[in-house]
């Protein structure tokens, strides 16, 4: 593009997930926002992208820079899509604002040949200490909502998605937890510990 | 373009309406009775014109044409002044130098549709059989007719792929109509405040306005134009009752309210009272310096035939199975003539055809006509939209880099 080539600091799980995904892959990212992430893909990987995203607002600031975004909701309009109609979908996250994550999830994997999901851990040892400690629910600067105008309804922990995405007999290929200022947690560990200190995490899943 | 002066005088603009239905004065392309065209009627239109207006230039590689459709009663002459009524193009917001349909980057076409009357066939024109005007004569036409017959210009132009359909309302249905049947010749598509069928009130409404026509004493079964008279009465009502549909509630009542015209208190009487009732007799009378009564039933009736699903077994997804193309969708909050919900079905439709789809409703008060209007929001999208397009197929900007 030659106008706007502004590029702020792309978001460390944005990252994450451009590394996740193929070159020129044909990709579909479900509440794309005003697609800082499609754009990311496009730069880097040349992806042939789309969007959905609740928010006109988001919707034409996507499509105004000349991205393919469409004004729709994950939990209704995903139906609408055939079976294999992309490479990889992405619901980066979203997935705890969604009224149904299951249904969700299930049409992200009949859609995209690999899903990729972001999703905030509720159970990062913040969190915890919030609930524990001050017996309230935890508000931080990666969940600053109140609990009665949260737009996320229906929170899960690392440990609490892998057991959905067995449910659903699908494969996690790859999963990355994150810390606070989304960098990459690199030393290898077991689930249980992950669950504490990723304060988010990617998961790149299979059929 | 040739710029000629305005008419002034009635009889002058009355002479100039009649010259520019088979003369006129932009370009046009003419195809001999063995280059008929077949049209849905099951007839065959033959020899036959159409007129049309271009603006920019055609790259070396024929990489850039825009084709842009009119809407019901609009003509080609997009971006340049209207040889009969002297007034600007009709989308001189959106086409020109520098604007969202860049001339400085685009090769724009626009032609009259078929069946209209500013020089492409009609029923006002010369029937070379009978040396008279067609009147009913002529075929009833379709939105695929006309489209059959911008397909004729485009490879007359010797342009393969467009770079882009666009229009808004008919030419809206234009633009799905080519992207459905000609999906490997459009490479991207702006469908504007449009559905895939025309609905049932739709269709009430322009049955209404063909009825105010065919019941004027002067409409004489069509044969006005040979007898020396016009159903200007007709015409003049039916483009009142469908100038109402073109609006919202919101933007009528902020511009007349219930504010009287040129009175103190009401007459009690039957004039025009109010400022709305003497905004659309004016909108009626100047309609009629510039259409032609036959011509507006053809056009009407082509819309209300318009239903791309049912071409498709009823599967509108069908319409769009395996294309290319790239969409983008558009929509006005206010127009309750082709509400957003039409539009979300074209989107679901493609989207169900995994088609690249864009949709973008905009925030507006004023109606179908938001279109025409100066709607910053639609310009932006129009213009990302199209640089994006333009990126990805490799034609560069105005200033050199692409």
């Amino acid at each position: 593009m030659t106008t706007n080539t502004r590029m702020l600091q792309p978001r460390g799980d944005h990252l994450v997930v451009c590394d996740l995904v193929p070159e020129g892959a044909r990709v579909l990212d479900v509440g794309c926002e005003d697609g800082a992430l499609l754009r990311l893909l496009a730069e880097r990987r040349h992806v042939d992208g789309r969007g959905i995203e609740l928010s006109q607002s988001g919707v034409n600031k996507a499509v105004a820079r000349g991205l393919s975004v469409v004004q729709g909701d994950a939990d209704t309009d995903l139906a609408d899509y055939p079976d294999d109609a992309f490479d990889v979908v992405i619901l980066s996250q979203t997935l705890q604002a969604t009224r149904d994550p299951k249904g969700v999830l299930r049409q992200l994997l009949r859609i995209g040949g690999l899903v990729i999901v972001s999703i905030p851990n509720f159970a990062h040892w913040r969190n915890r200490m919030q609930l524990l400690l001050r017996g309230r629910m935890p508000v931080t600067k990666y969940l600053p909502y109140q609990w009665y105008d949260t737009p996320n309804i229906h929170f899960c922990s690392i440990r609490d998605f892998v057991a959905l995405v067995d449910e659903l007999d699908a494969t996690v290929v790859k999963a990355v937890a994150l810390s606070g200022r989304g960098e990459r947690i690199t030393f290898n560990a077991p689930w249980w510990l992950w669950n504490l200190v990723g304060e988010q995490a990617v998961f790149l899943l299979k059929r | 373009m040739t710029d000629t002066p305005a008419p002034s005088t009635a009889g002058d603009i009355e002479q100039a309406q009649r010259r520019e239905i088979d003369t006129p004065s932009s370009h046009v392309a003419r195809f001999g009775a063995d280059d008929a065209l077949a049209l849905d009627a099951g007839s065959t239109l033959g020899p036959w014109q159409i007129a049309y207006e271009t603006y920019g230039t055609l790259n070396a590689e024929r990489t850039n044409a825009v084709l842009v459709c009119h809407a019901l009663t609009g003509d080609q002459y997009v971006a340049s002044t209207h040889p009969v009524t002297g007034k600007p193009g009709w989308w001189t917001m959106m086409v020109g130098p520098g604007k969202p349909v860049d001339t400085d980057r685009y090769f724009v076409i626009c032609a009259n549709v078929l069946g209209g009357c500013m020089g492409t066939t009609g029923p006002a024109s010369l029937n070379p059989a009978t040396g008279r005007p067609y009147a009913l004569d002529m075929p009833v036409v379709t939105i695929r007719d006309m489209v059959r017959a911008q397909t004729r210009l485009v490879e007359h132009l010797g342009i393969e792929t467009l770079f882009c359909v666009i229009g808004g309302s008919m030419g809206g249905m234009q633009v799905l109509q080519w992207a459905a049947n000609f999906p490997h010749k459009v490479f991207s598509a702006i469908p504007i405040a449009a559905g895939a069928r025309h609905s049932s009130q739709n269709i009430a409404f322009h049955e209404v306005g063909r009825q105010a026509i065919m019941a004027d004493p002067d409409w004489r079964g069509g044969s006005y134009l040979s007898d020396g008279v016009r159903p200007s009465k007709g015409l003049a009502v039916a483009r009142m009752a469908a100038h109402i549909t073109y609006m919202s509630d919101e933007s009528l009542h902020r511009k007349f309210g219930r504010n009287l015209q040129d009175r103190e208190a009401l007459t009690f009487g039957f004039d025009a009272d109010f400022q709305i009732e003497s905004y659309l007799r004016h909108q009626g009378m100047t309609f009629v310096d510039r259409f032609d009564a036959n011509s507006y039933l053809y056009v009407t009736r082509a819309m209300d035939y318009f239903d791309l699903a049912a071409e498709y077994g009823g599967s509108l997804p069908q319409a769009f199975l395996h294309t290319d193309t790239r969409f983008c969708v558009m929509s006005f909050t206010s127009d309750w003539l082709f509400p957003t919900a039409e539009s979300k079905a074209v989107v679901r439709a493609l989207n169900a055809a995994a088609a690249n789809v864009s949709f973008v409703e905009v925030a507006s008060d004023r109606g179908h006509d938001a279109f025409l209007l100066d709607e910053p929001e639609l310009f932006r999208t129009v213009r990302g939209f199209l640089t994006g397009a333009a990126h990805a197929r490799g034609i560069p900007a105005p200033g050199g880099a692409a």
